[in-house]
């Protein structure tokens, strides 16, 4: 999570960011819930984990069965240090959405995005 | 020791045992230099599961260790760069890029290659054989432009290959046998006709007694000539036909070397150059070719004992077998093929089913000595460990295969009986002693934490069943009060949860979480308590969306490649002319595929997420409701059509079957919930197969509860005979409420029943006799559930927050996912295939 907070923060402090994407605005997205957007061609799924106070955003394909799905997965944590997660619909494969690693022990990984919360928006930023 | 003194180890061969030996001597001693030498020009990699690389494993995926672990343990590595030449005299080995290298110790692991017969032809365009990630890499290539293939060679590869050629879309696909059975060395003819069949099922054909003569073509393979003056044509051709020995550079070195292949080795994996070792598949023991992984293993074992000085010998390995062609079990253990008077057989034989199980025990009947599965080889790791601990058989041996037909099962204490020293794990050579142990000292306490702790399962994962049997049989007799608890996140067990839930009136998951959990939920617990919830306040599940399961979170179940299924119900099967053509206008305009189910009604697949709320709008102003398909709660009452006009029909079993439908609908419980209703005994509605079954009697009717259709079928139980309508729908109601008040999370009935102590005694007590006094209470609990009913997609049409979430963007509501794809079949579409 720090990283990402980091990143966060550096977002904030560059002000304005060409890379910094308007996904939706907070309410678009369920509380402890997913939902996708569409930047360009590509697909991200945010997650609105209310209960901890925190945004991630990850690619919405999941790369078991290259289903376009993981913004309809339920939200979750594992373990002592409660890895926030996300289960995706098909087959209940789990990914860390800190670091994107599969947590079903496949060598799967998923794209994580850093996500800014300004103003009831969702920025999102793009590499 | 300094670095200078160390003695050098180099290993010929990154295959999976020459990884294996490395991963073994580090883990005994740091006295060694170790320098490896591979031919292939990637990292060790995992050969027996090279298949997946079809299936979208990447090569990187299947990698042994990760990228710099030869660099972390300090071993040098040499990729693509063979060795060429042993030079015994200096104790040298000259490398194709021109290293020179002295050794101490060499170890060869050079594992075979592919055997290819001398058919004229060979040479052809077209022609592979299946052994490394470069042989898969070129079939890959040719095969998107082939459309017949064949495998030469019915062995254990040679299916593994076949289901590759499936997997690359190539849909003719044959299998040529020499042999007049398929895989000759692990079964025997009866199983192998009975596998022939399944896998003629699934689209492989099969020819035995083939022998080819040529491979024609000109130039690349056109077709296959055999010796009966047959031909077959095809496109590809990956050759199958067994495996030789990489033996050159042991013969160039003057080592002896077996007259069919192989480098001669004594117990201590000696060549006869006593410096010189060889393992895994290239090592020739007593006349024997090791060609599985597990026996290689053992082989890096002893060799790494033995040059730390320790003793340790191999003598011979069990070669039996489990593994799943292309979905089907197949197991051989021990002498598989023992015939009188050596010994006396068993065989259990269902072609309905597509299992044959046959075991070869000692004459006197006391010793099993090895045995054939095939289509269900669950019994598989218990029965091999029966051979292998020579452990006294059971009075009826023909158990073993049947199981007990007592309705008493042993349970784990099969396996707590088995000695210390009883191999659980082969490929990582542990046994029963070190996993109790792990568990006994507080190592571990789960599967993953004994695959930490002693690698058992970390393999070919065969043995998982029994180690899970381990722990759980040690904490037992440890005096571990094991808790049936839901997840990590919560201590309790359903019941538990469900009675907290009731008695402190939580409405919702996270106060629940808050007051009896820990963390912030998952996957497990959410939906769990999302469905407690539901059978207990019967409140709109959408009111907690994210908590649902997949299906339960869009009111429909998902499907292939993103879209969803609708089914409106019809209860008892019954439907008017006017709803049908409904069904039909609606799923022409949005482009549904329709299918008749095996539940009496209409099922529309293919339906975009964002058209759900647009279609259940349509189909509700006509007059249907939800059909509860995506929920774990009341699907079907099945009905036939009974006294209305059957000729043998004794009451109204629609008419019952509808009201019985209407009364439960929308019930959550903790798995899916089916009825029937016969008109008489014959049972066309099958009512027997069903979670509650009602079948008209001369008198009323006889209830029969606890039946399951699915993987492992059991008949309904009869509860109560010649009831009226009346005790019947009493006895439901109570039935159905102590089942979602007591059953764990994803249990049916039938497998709630089996672990109820005292079974359906116990159960015919409780809703008959009211023995435990909650029999009003359940009667008033289901009341408020018909009472409160609410068609949960008609509440969710009506309410516009709800509404929106069916959007696949939040940020482009009007438009649907690119991504989903659809393929004409026969005269309606289908879910492209993943
Ligand atoms: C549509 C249908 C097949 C058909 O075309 O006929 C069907 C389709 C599915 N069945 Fe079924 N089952 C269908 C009748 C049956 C029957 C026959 C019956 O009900 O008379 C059975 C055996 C009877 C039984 O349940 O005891 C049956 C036993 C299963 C099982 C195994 C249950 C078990 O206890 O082992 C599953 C898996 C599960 O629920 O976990 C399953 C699961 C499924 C799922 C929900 C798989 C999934 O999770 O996606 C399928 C959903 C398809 C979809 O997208 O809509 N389906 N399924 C049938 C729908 C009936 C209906 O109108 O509601
Ligand atoms: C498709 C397939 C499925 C299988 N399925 C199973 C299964 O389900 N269960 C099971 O137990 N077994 C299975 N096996 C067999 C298993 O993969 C082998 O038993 C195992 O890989 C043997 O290991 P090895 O190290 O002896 O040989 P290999 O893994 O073949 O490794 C030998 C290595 O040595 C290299 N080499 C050879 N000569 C030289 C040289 N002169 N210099 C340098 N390097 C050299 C080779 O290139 C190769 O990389 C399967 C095999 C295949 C091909
Ligand atoms: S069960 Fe009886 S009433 Fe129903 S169709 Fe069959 S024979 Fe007729
Ligand atoms: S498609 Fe995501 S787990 Fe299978």
């Amino acid at each position: 999570m720090s990283e990402i907070l980091e990143l966060n923060h550096q977002i904030e402090t560059t002000a304005v960011s060409e890379n910094l994407f308007f996904a939706c605005y907070t309410d678009d997205v369920p509380q402890n819930g997913g939902a996708c957007v569409k930047y360009k061609d590509t697909q991200i799924a945010i997650f609105n984990f209310t209960r901890r106070g925190e945004w991630y955003a990850t690619q919405n394909l999941c790369p078991h069965k290259q289903q376009m799905a993981l913004s309809r997965g339920m939200i979750g944590s594992t373990g002592h240090d409660c890895e926030p997660k996300v289960a995706c619909p098909f087959h209940k494969k789990t990914f860390s959405l800190k670091s994107g690693d599969c947590l079903s022990g496949d060598d799967y990984s998923i794209k994580i995005y850093p996500v800014l919360i300004e103003e009831g928006k969702v920025y999102i930023r793009i590499d | 020791m300094s670095a200078k003194q160390k003695k050098n180890i180099i290993i010929i061969g990154n295959g999976m045992v020459g990884y294996k030996f490395c991963e073994k001597i580090i883990a005994k001693s740091d006295d060694f230099n170790l320098i490896v030498f591979g031919e292939e020009p990637r990292r060790a990699y995992d050969r027996v599961h090279l298949s997946e690389y079809f299936n979208g494993k990447t090569a990187e995926d299947l990698s042994m260790s990760p990228a710099n672990w030869y660099q972390e343990n300090h071993i040098t590595l040499h990729l693509a760069d063979p060795i060429l030449e042993i030079n015994r005299q200096n104790k040298t080995v000259h490398s194709q890029k021109g290293i020179l290298q002295p050794y101490d110790y060499l170890v060869l692991a050079t594992g075979s290659s592919a055997f290819v017969p001398n058919i004229p032809g060979v040479e052809k365009e077209g022609v592979f054989v299946y052994r490394t990630i470069e042989d898969l890499e070129l079939m890959k290539n040719y095969a998107l432009k082939a459309k017949k293939g064949a495998v030469m060679g019915g062995g254990l590869l040679g299916l593994e290959a076949a289901k590759a050629l499936l997997d690359l879309g190539i849909a003719e696909t044959h299998v040529i046998e020499f042999a007049p059975r398929l895989m000759p060395r692990q079964i025997d003819s009866a199983g192998s006709k009975l596998l022939q069949n399944k896998l003629q099922e699934l689209g492989l054909q099969i020819h035995l007694n083939k022998s080819t003569s040529e491979i024609v073509g000109n130039g690349k393979i056109e077709a296959l000539a055999f010796n009966d003056d047959t031909q077959l044509e095809l496109d590809m051709l990956v050759i199958s036909a067994g495996i030789r020995p990489r033996d050159e550079l042991a013969k160039l070195a003057g080592l002896e070397v077996g007259t069919r292949g192989g480098i001669l080795v004594n117990e201590k994996l000696q060549t006869s150059d006593p410096n010189i070792f060889a393992i895994g598949e290239c090592a020739l023991y007593k006349d024997m070719i090791y060609g599985l992984v597990a026996p290689g293993y053992e082989m890096a074992e002893v060799v790494a004992a033995n040059i730390c000085q320790q003793e340790k010998y191999f003598y011979g390995f069990d070669m039996s077998t489990k593994l799943k062609l292309i979905g089907v079990d197949v197991a051989s253990f021990g002498d598989a093929f023992v015939t009188e008077p050596e010994g006396r057989t068993i065989v259990f034989e269902d072609t309905h089913k597509g299992i044959y199980k046959r075991i070869n025990i000692t004459n006197d009947g006391k010793y099993l000595l090895g045995g054939i599965l095939i289509g269900d080889a669950d019994a598989y790791n218990i029965l091999l460990q029966t051979v292998n601990n020579k452990i006294v058989l059971p009075p009826n041996p023909e158990d073993l295969i049947l199981g007990s037909r007592g309705g008493e099962t042993d349970g784990g204490a099969g396996v707590m009986s088995l000695p210390d020293d009883a191999l659980i794990c082969s490929c990582e050579a542990v046994t029963k002693g070190m996993i109790c142990s792990a568990v006994s000292d507080g190592t571990a306490s789960s599967i993953d934490d004994i695959k930490k702790c002693t690698k058992a399962g970390t393999g070919c994962g065969g043995c998982v069943p029994l180690v899970k049997d381990l722990i759980t049989g040690t904490m037992q007799e440890n005096g571990v009060y094991i808790k049936n608890v839901i997840c990590e996140h919560f201590d309790y067990s359903r019941q538990e949860l469900l009675d907290l839930i009731k008695i402190n009136k939580i409405k919702d998951y996270d106060t629940a979480l808050d007051h009896f959990g820990k963390g912030d939920g998952c996957e497990v617990c959410k939906p769990a308590i999302a469905n407690i919830l539901a059978g207990i306040w019967n409140d709109l599940i959408l009111k907690q969306d994210t908590i649902q399961d997949s299906n339960d979170r869009f009111l429909a179940n998902i499907q292939k490649g993103g879209t969803y299924s609708v089914v409106p119900r019809i209860p008892g099967g019954e439907i008017t002319p006017e709803k049908l053509i409904v069904i039909g206008q609606v799923a022409k305009k949005y482009n549904l595929y329709t299918k008749i189910t095996g539940g009496q009604r209409i099922d529309l697949f293919g339906a975009h997420l964002s058209d759900l709320p647009a279609i259940w709008e349509e189909l509700i102003d006509a007059g249907f409701e939800s059909g509860h398909a995506y929920g774990k709660s009341l699907r079907t009452v099945k009905s036939c059509v009974g006294s209305t006009w059957c000729r043998f029909g004794l009451q109204d079993s629609v008419s019952f079957a509808i009201e019985v439908e209407d009364r439960y609908k929308g019930l959550r419980s903790p798995h899916k919930l089916k009825g029937g209703v016969s008109g008489c005994i014959r049972e066309c509605a099958e009512a027997q197969s069903k979670d509650f079954g009602i079948i008209a009697t001369e008198k009323g009717y006889n209830l029969y509860v606890c039946g399951n259709g699915g993987s492992k079928p059991q008949h309904a139980l009869l509860l109560a005979a010649d009831i009226d309508k009346e005790t019947c729908i009493k006895y439901l109601d109570r039935f159905l409420m102590f089942y979602v008040r007591t059953a764990d999370p994803l249990t049916r009935t039938a497998t709630w029943l089996n672990k109820m102590e005292g079974g359906i005694t116990y159960l015919k007590n409780v809703i008959i006799n009211d023995s435990l006094g909650i029999a009003e209470e359940l009667e008033a609990a289901m009341h408020y559930h018909v009472d409160t009913y609410k068609c949960e997609w008609k509440a969710a049409i009506e309410n516009p927050e709800m509404r929106k979430r069916f959007a696949h963007f939040v940020n482009a509501p009007e438009e649907k996912d690119p991504t989903v794809k659809f393929a004409p079949m026969r005269e309606q579409i289908k879910a492209e295939a993943w």
